[in-house]
């Protein structure tokens, strides 16, 4: 049946920025056991005190709409968007790899970096921190390029996301 | 103000009649403010799970908002179960806990829990309240939270500074949540939708449940002319019971896994299902792709994430049933729906058929009670009188869902969807704290009125004539089916040994101790117990090998039930059914 598909949906939380609230929704997902592959959380209104977070999560379609449901229903979530299916919408990750190495190898980090936008942050005889943003594919790309090359250590930000044009979320 | 009058003063403001609680070191600031006053009334309990019960007993039963009080630590900890089982079956509370001073907060110090985290995905919101400024709002939120939309439990944390400290109070009509605000005016489009639905039917059912109770008086009202202007057929979930009268012909009495034929069979056949206040439950629809499977499912629920969450519906509709189903009573009567009456009469005359199959008979003895027959005679006596039934948890809280008929919401409490035993005997003090002259009755089995047990001390104090009538089988005796049926007949552990003398603990805890063994002695016995103006345990002995049937075997269908002994050898249960609980 087309609804058991598994499918990808970004999700966009606005919440009150108060002790507990993420939480609340990490519990959610854990206790009621849905996936979550990303997670984001930062305040984005300090007047209003209002946090935003993104979550990447997997399911099928009747799982989806239970989330965004269940999401609703804490006391403390203004408003829940799916942006996967609410407009078109633009999303961004960024990661910091570390890739070790000298001689060949280390020329073609540094050759396959500037292929995918990624900037040097950080440089010693052995080593780079590249940073690089983009869609989460991207970045798939660019550390499983980076494993024969000596990669050290991954961290990912995790994906961030808002709607495309004028209006908002 | 401190912290503590402001707790007594929003609780009085709420219009907070009685706490139920038990104090301890984190809460003597609250216990000496109530001390010095005599608006609220507290009522000692004597184990905080039970506080939590009575709370829901006083709630269920009054439509108001139960309030619970209790210390830190382990006195949170002892209220999660009740929490929990408040947040299962939608019963509005707000339960106060105490908290170690902020600066003690994450130390482990004595009597710490982290109670907000413990009883986060056990309340339907919590607070920790860090600054003596904030208790009024957050107690007036709280109130907000817990009655509103689908009810639930809320619990505020209160660190003992915080009670201690001076701050400024706000009255309730100043706080309103910022954002929550559940919808209760149904779509027209979809009522409309529905209505039109419902005037198509050939074979239609109204499949109600707690929503409707949680609604009030007037939804179970609305929704009974809706009933009898339609003609169509109604079942109640555990929960639902008296959202509609038992008693009436359109009445198919309960669904679900220990429901009765008619209306289990009316479920798998119907083609048009009107669900009102109920969540589809495992415990009703049996094997999921069995369920109904050739009708259209209209939804009415006020809790978006209730509306497809087991079962794809065809019509939701998002709001509260008092006012969706008077949207809907307009609305047939506006346009002149009319149902199909050919098709409406072919549709009974098939039901009387399967009410004709008498499923809730027994075999008759004139020996030894069969339990059946004691919640008959219970029910029988008590039926003219103004009376509350609470119960506890197994086959005696399924045999009285079966054969009492409760004509009107809020006269049935019980623990349906955490199946709690012990929740009857604290939860029927808690009715009869909120009615004083009525009949209140917890029917119990020997084995779940052990768990709460303690508070006859409670009833002896407060003078509380709570009845307690053990249909004793000497076994668990649900547990002791579902090993019949399912584990080969291997009793493990399921047999009551070591019983009280529940007539000696009676008398013990101040009470009345009767006991009925033959069947002669029932009707006395009953008699005796509601003409005493005291708390009495009955002992009622019955029959231990008796199976509480029709049942839905896990993980089978509608048209699957058992229907009695017969069936059990010739309906062997699947192996899939034998990992569902
Ligand atoms: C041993 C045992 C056996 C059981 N066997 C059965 C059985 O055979 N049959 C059976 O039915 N149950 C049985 N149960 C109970 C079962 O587990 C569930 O608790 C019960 O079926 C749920 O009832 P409900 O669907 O009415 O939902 P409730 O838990 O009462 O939920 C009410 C629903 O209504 C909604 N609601 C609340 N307020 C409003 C409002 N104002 N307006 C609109 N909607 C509202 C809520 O959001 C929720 O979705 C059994 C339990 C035990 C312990
Ligand atoms: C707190 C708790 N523990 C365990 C269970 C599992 N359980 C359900 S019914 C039951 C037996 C109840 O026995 P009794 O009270 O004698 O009732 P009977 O079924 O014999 O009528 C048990 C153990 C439960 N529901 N609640
Ligand atoms: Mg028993």
């Amino acid at each position: 049946m087309q609804t058991e598909e598994i499918r990808r949906h970004t999700i966009s939380i606005l919440v009150d920025n108060e002790a507990g609230v993420l939480a609340r929704v990490i519990g959610l997902f854990s206790g009621r056991g849905y996936n979550i592959e990303s997670l984001t959380v930062a305040e984005v209104d300090p007047r209003e005190q209002l946090s935003r977070i993104t979550i990447v999560t997997s399911g099928t379609l009747m799982i989806i709409e239970q989330i965004k449901a269940q999401l609703r229903r804490l006391v403390p979530v203004h408003k829940v968007s799916d942006l996967t299916i609410e407009g078109p919408s633009v999303s961004r990750e960024l990661a910091l790899v570390k890739v070790t190495g000298t001689g060949e190898k280390r020329v073609e980090s540094l050759r396959i970096a500037d292929i995918f936008r990624a900037r040097v942050v950080d440089s010693t005889n052995e080593s780079f921190v590249f940073e690089i943003v983009g869609a989460t594919d991207k970045l798939d790309a660019f550390v499983r390029l980076m494993e024969p090359l000596g990669l050290m250590d991954v961290s990912r930000t995790g994906v961030v996301a808002i709607a495309r044009g004028p209006n908002p979320i | 103000m401190t912290g503590a009058e402001m707790v007594l003063k929003a609780l009085v403001d709420q219009g907070v009649e009685v706490i139920f609680g038990y104090p301890g070191g984190a809460v003597l600031p609250l216990y000496d403010e109530l001390f010095k006053q005599n608006r609220l009334r507290h009522v000692l309990v004597r184990h905080e799970q039970a506080a939590v019960h009575a709370a829901e007993g006083y709630a269920r039963s009054t439509g108001k908002v139960g309030v619970v009080l209790v210390t830190s630590g382990p006195g949170a900890t002892n209220a999660v179960t009740g929490l929990l089982d408040a947040m299962c079956d939608s019963v509005p509370l707000v339960c106060l806990t105490g908290q170690v001073p902020t600066h003690l907060i994450g130390n482990d110090a004595f009597q710490e829990a982290d109670t907000t985290g413990i009883t986060r995905p056990c309340t339907k919101h919590n607070y920790l309240v860090k600054d003596t400024n904030q208790v009024a709002r957050v107690m007036h939120e709280a109130f907000y939270v817990a009655r509103t939309g689908r009810p639930g439990p809320v619990v505020i944390d209160l660190p003992k500074d915080v009670l201690v400290g001076k701050g400024t109070y706000a009255g309730p009509a100043k706080v309103k949540h910022k954002t929550y605000r559940p919808q209760v005016k149904g779509d027209a489009k979809a009522i409309e939708d529905a209505v039109k639905l419902m005037a198509g039917a050939k074979r239609p059912i109204f499949y109600i449940g707690g929503g409707v109770v949680n609604s009030g008086l007037a939804a179970s009202q609305l929704l009974t002319q809706f009933v009898h202007t339609t003609g169509f057929p109604c079942t109640q979930t555990l929960m639902g019971l008296g959202g509609f009268p038992g008693s009436d012909p359109q009445s198919l009495g309960m669904v679900g896994m220990h429901g009765t034929y008619e209306a289990n069979m009316a479920m798998h056949g119907c083609d048009v299902m009107i669900c009102i206040g109920a969540r589809f439950d495992d415990r009703v629809t049996g094997r999921i792709n069995a369920f109904a499977p050739h009708s259209k499912k209209i939804h009415v629920d006020i809790d978006p994430s209730s509306i497809n969450k087991n079962v794809a519906v065809d019509v939701a509709i998002v709001g509260d049933v008092a006012h969706v189903v008077e949207d809907m009573i307009k609305l047939w009567k506006a346009k002149q729906f009319r149902a199909d009456d050919r098709a409406l009469k072919a549709w009974w005359g098939q039901i009387d058929k399967w009410r004709a199959r008498d499923c809730l008979r027994y075999g008759a003895s004139d020996k030894v009670i069969k339990p059946q027959y004691a919640i008959q005679r219970l029910y029988e006596m008590t039926r003219s009188r103004d009376t509350y039934i609470t119960t506890e948890v197994g086959q005696h809280q399924m045999w009285a869902a079966q054969f009492i008929k409760f004509e009107e919401p809020g006269r049935w409490m019980t623990s349906g969807g955490l199946g709690t035993m012990g929740y009857g005997l604290p939860a029927a003090m808690g009715v009869q704290i909120a009615h004083p002259d009525s009949l209140v009755v917890d029917i119990a089995g020997e084995a779940s009125i052990q768990m709460n047990i303690q508070e006859m001390s409670t009833l002896a104090q407060y003078r509380l004539p709570v009845k307690v009538f053990i249909l004793n089988n000497q076994y668990m005796g649900m547990v002791r089916q579902w090993q019949e049926l399912l584990h080969g007949g291997r009793y493990s552990e399921s047999y009551s040994a070591a019983l009280p003398d529940f007539v000696k603990l009676a008398e013990a805890y101040g009470a009345v101790g009767l006991k009925a063994e033959k069947m002669d002695e029932l009707d006395g016995v009953i008699e005796q117990m509601i003409a005493v103006d005291r708390p009495v345990i009955v002992d009622c002995r019955v029959d231990p090998a008796e199976n509480c049937f029709p049942m839905i075997p896990s993980g089978a269908a509608h048209n699957e039930m058992l229907l009695g002994p017969e069936d059990e050898a010739e309906k062997p249960i699947s192996e899939d059914g034998m990992v569902l609980v």
